[in-house]
């Protein structure tokens, strides 16, 4: 009853910071719009076909809505593998997961799925079979005997990555360019706006993943503790992996059908919160969802604008921000007990 | 540990009767009460036993999967009765922690059944078993780092799988838990901040919180310096008289054993060397065979063997 107290106040506090840097997002930009005719287009008082209405309703706001989703998925994502892998630095990027989903979302580009809810639907299962595949060799690999090494897990998550990037290299080498045209912006993880039907779909898978390991919560805390512990303690375990590594992976692999392989968030905001709200995965998987949304939003924003007109992929934001958090977290645990 | 046995070796003949202050003398006067009348085994006419083993066969799937041995059980049969302190021990590999696993169902019998108050374990949902049975590892590992009441609380979960938070009688339940192993104190600290003694303590506390018929503990002292090991011995005495509370001891510690047992089992490489009260368990003939080094025993204050390695022969 008091975590659920604690729970309340930190969503609050959350979405309000949310909803402050979604409101930040949609009157900054580089068509250079006035703040009133932002304001105008919103609350529908502006042309249909005016310059302000088209800026911000049919390019900023999806974006905005893109942006929230990936972060809230990527962020659970990170908490789900985390917890499954019994390693806090787990994370879809680094788990080599979502090096598997943009190998699916390749293939299924050259397949001809090109846009579409049909398309849209079936680019976003070939991510999922990808970001299973991928997730499955390396939970195969780390759990070989000798147990589950946090290094052991790093490592193949790394190979499994470079294996699935370079199978994507061969498949843009060979197949016609301009079919792939796209592919590379998309690739450094790139948030731009969908049609309302795709942005309904990625809603939808968005929600499941969350929901899944959201009311596997408690039980995650149990499987901390290490799997012979929960299941004495009453845990059915295989069942509670099953659901999360699916769950997980769902989540992984609907970000990047939509939006390409973005790094780091499921690493940085989970890491983050545990240090504000403790480890307990009932605190941990609804905050990071709101916090994970307001972080991209905000990486997002960013990569708009500093380099306005031209624009930076938000990937690449991640990256900058993630890359030198990994090391420091690294060595932070590495250091004898 | 030596020390300490071999003084209370000497006071044999001059049982104390009143209870010294805090430290290790505590168990050995405690008991020392006790010594005339050994408990026994509750006889069959009880409600059944708590735990039967019947004819339980098992063997690791793959032999060169954990420690390169190839252990199993040939088929295992035996009775833990209710309201008993019963001891599990033999050298190592000889099957301590597979008959715990498989008590807890983490393992599976490839034959025979093991039954918990007359119920196939196999039956009962996983939490189902866990309202019954509650562990005490030797070590939980620690890579998030929960505080005591999270652990503790964790104890719950069997009692109401289904909520998302703790209700108020989980709340309740953990605490006294905490009051009963003297960590209510520590409540709020993350586990990794803690020492040996006290997260073993913690860990009681989360058994303890699952309000269990059957308490289980692997190897319960191993990481607790002499006081805690007298104060934990006194405690599981306590919720041994007071609760009712059955406890299935694996230890190595075989004094330990022998102090707070009311019946060992010997196992050697799977299959039982002997069951018994401890004084017909703990032989020095029988030790040194299943054990394979010379031994000494001797009888405590309270009349319990105590062994010892006899280090130098001749």
């Amino acid at each position: 009853m008091n975590d659920a107290r604690r729970l309340a106040v930190a969503l609050a506090v959350l979405a309000s910071a949310l909803v402050a840097i979604a409101l930040a997002a949609l009157f900054v930009g580089s068509a250079g719009l006035s703040p009133a005719a932002v304001a105008r287009a919103l609350t529908g008082r502006a042309e249909p076909a005016s310059v302000e209405a088209i800026v911000t309703l049919s390019l900023r706001l999806p974006r905005v809505a893109v942006a929230m989703l990936a972060g809230a998925a990527l962020a659970v994502a990170g908490v789900g593998f985390q917890a499954l892998t019994r390693n806090p630095l787990a994370e879809p990027s680094v788990l080599g997961v979502s090096s598997g989903a943009a190998f699916g979302v390749v293939l299924a580009q050259i397949m001809g799925f090109e846009t579409g809810l049909v398309a849209a639907l079936g680019i976003a299962v070939f991510a999922f079979a990808g970001a299973l595949l991928a997730a499955g060799v390396v939970y195969l690999v780390s759990t070989a005997p000798g147990g589950l090494a946090v290094q052991t897990l790093l490592l193949a998550g790394v190979i499994v990555g470079i294996f699935f990037s370079a199978a994507i290299t061969v498949i843009i080498s060979v197949v016609d360019f301009n079919r792939l045209s796209g592919v590379i912006h998309w690739l450094l993880g790139n948030l731009s706006p969908i049609p309302a039907s795709s942005l309904g779909l990625f809603a939808a898978l968005a929600a499941t993943g969350v929901w899944l390991i959201l009311t596997s919560a408690r039980e995650l805390n149990l499987l901390a503790l290490g799997e012979e512990s929960a299941r004495q303690l009453g845990v059915d375990a295989e069942r509670l992996k099953r659901r999360v590594f699916l769950a997980s992976a769902l989540l992984t692999g609907t970000v990047v059908a939509f939006t390409g392989p973005i790094g780091f968030v499921g690493l940085i905001v989970p890491h983050v919160l545990r240090a504000l709200v403790g480890q307990d995965n009932r605190l941990l998987v609804p905050t990071s969802a709101v916090a994970g949304a307001t972080f991209l939003l905000a990486a997002d924003t960013l990569a708009r604008n500093v380099v306005a007109p031209a624009e930076l992929s938000v990937g690449v934001i991640t990256a900058f921000c993630g890359a030198p958090f990994f090391v420091w977290v690294l060595r932070a645990r590495s250091r004898p007990a | 540990m030596t020390a300490e046995r071999s003084h209370s070796a000497s006071s044999a003949g001059h049982p104390r009767t009143a209870p010294s202050a805090d430290g290790p003398g505590a168990i050995v006067s405690h008991s020392a009460s006790s010594a005339g009348h050994p408990r026994t085994a509750p006889s069959a006419d009880g409600p059944g036993a708590m735990v039967e083993f019947a004819d339980v066969a098992f063997a690791y799937a793959r032999p060169a999967d954990r420690r390169a041995r190839a252990f199993e059980f040939p088929g295992l049969s035996f009775t833990i009765e209710p309201g008993e302190v019963f001891g599990v021990i033999g050298p190592n590999s000889a099957g301590k922690t597979s008959l715990l696993r498989l008590l807890t169902r983490v393992l599976s019998p490839q034959r025979g059944e093991i039954r918990l108050g007359g119920r196939a374990i196999g039956a009962l949902r996983p939490w189902e078993l866990a309202r019954d049975v509650a562990v005490v590892p030797q070590e939980a590992p620690r890579p998030f780092p929960f505080t005591v009441e999270q652990l503790v609380l964790m104890g719950r979960y069997p009692h109401g799988p289904r909520r998302f938070f703790e209700d108020a009688a989980d709340v309740a339940a953990a605490r006294a838990a905490m009051l009963a192993t003297e960590t209510l104190a520590l409540a709020t600290l993350p586990l990794d901040r803690l020492s040996g003694g006290e997260r073993q303590r913690a860990l009681l506390a989360r058994a303890l919180a699952q309000e269990p018929r059957l308490l289980v503990l692997d190897e319960p002292t191993a990481h607790l310096d002499l006081r805690y090991q007298a104060e934990t011995a006194a405690l599981l005495r306590r919720l041994n008289r007071e609760r009712g509370m059955t406890i299935l001891l694996v230890s190595h510690d075989l004094n330990l054993a022998a102090e707070l047992c009311d019946r060992l089992l010997l196992l050697r490489a799977g299959e039982i060397a002997r069951v018994g009260a401890p004084g017909e368990v703990l032989e020095q003939g029988l030790l040194e065979e299943v054990f394979g080094c010379a031994v000494t025993v001797d009888k405590s204050a309270s009349g319990r063997p105590v062994v010892q390695l006899a280090y130098e022969r001749g």
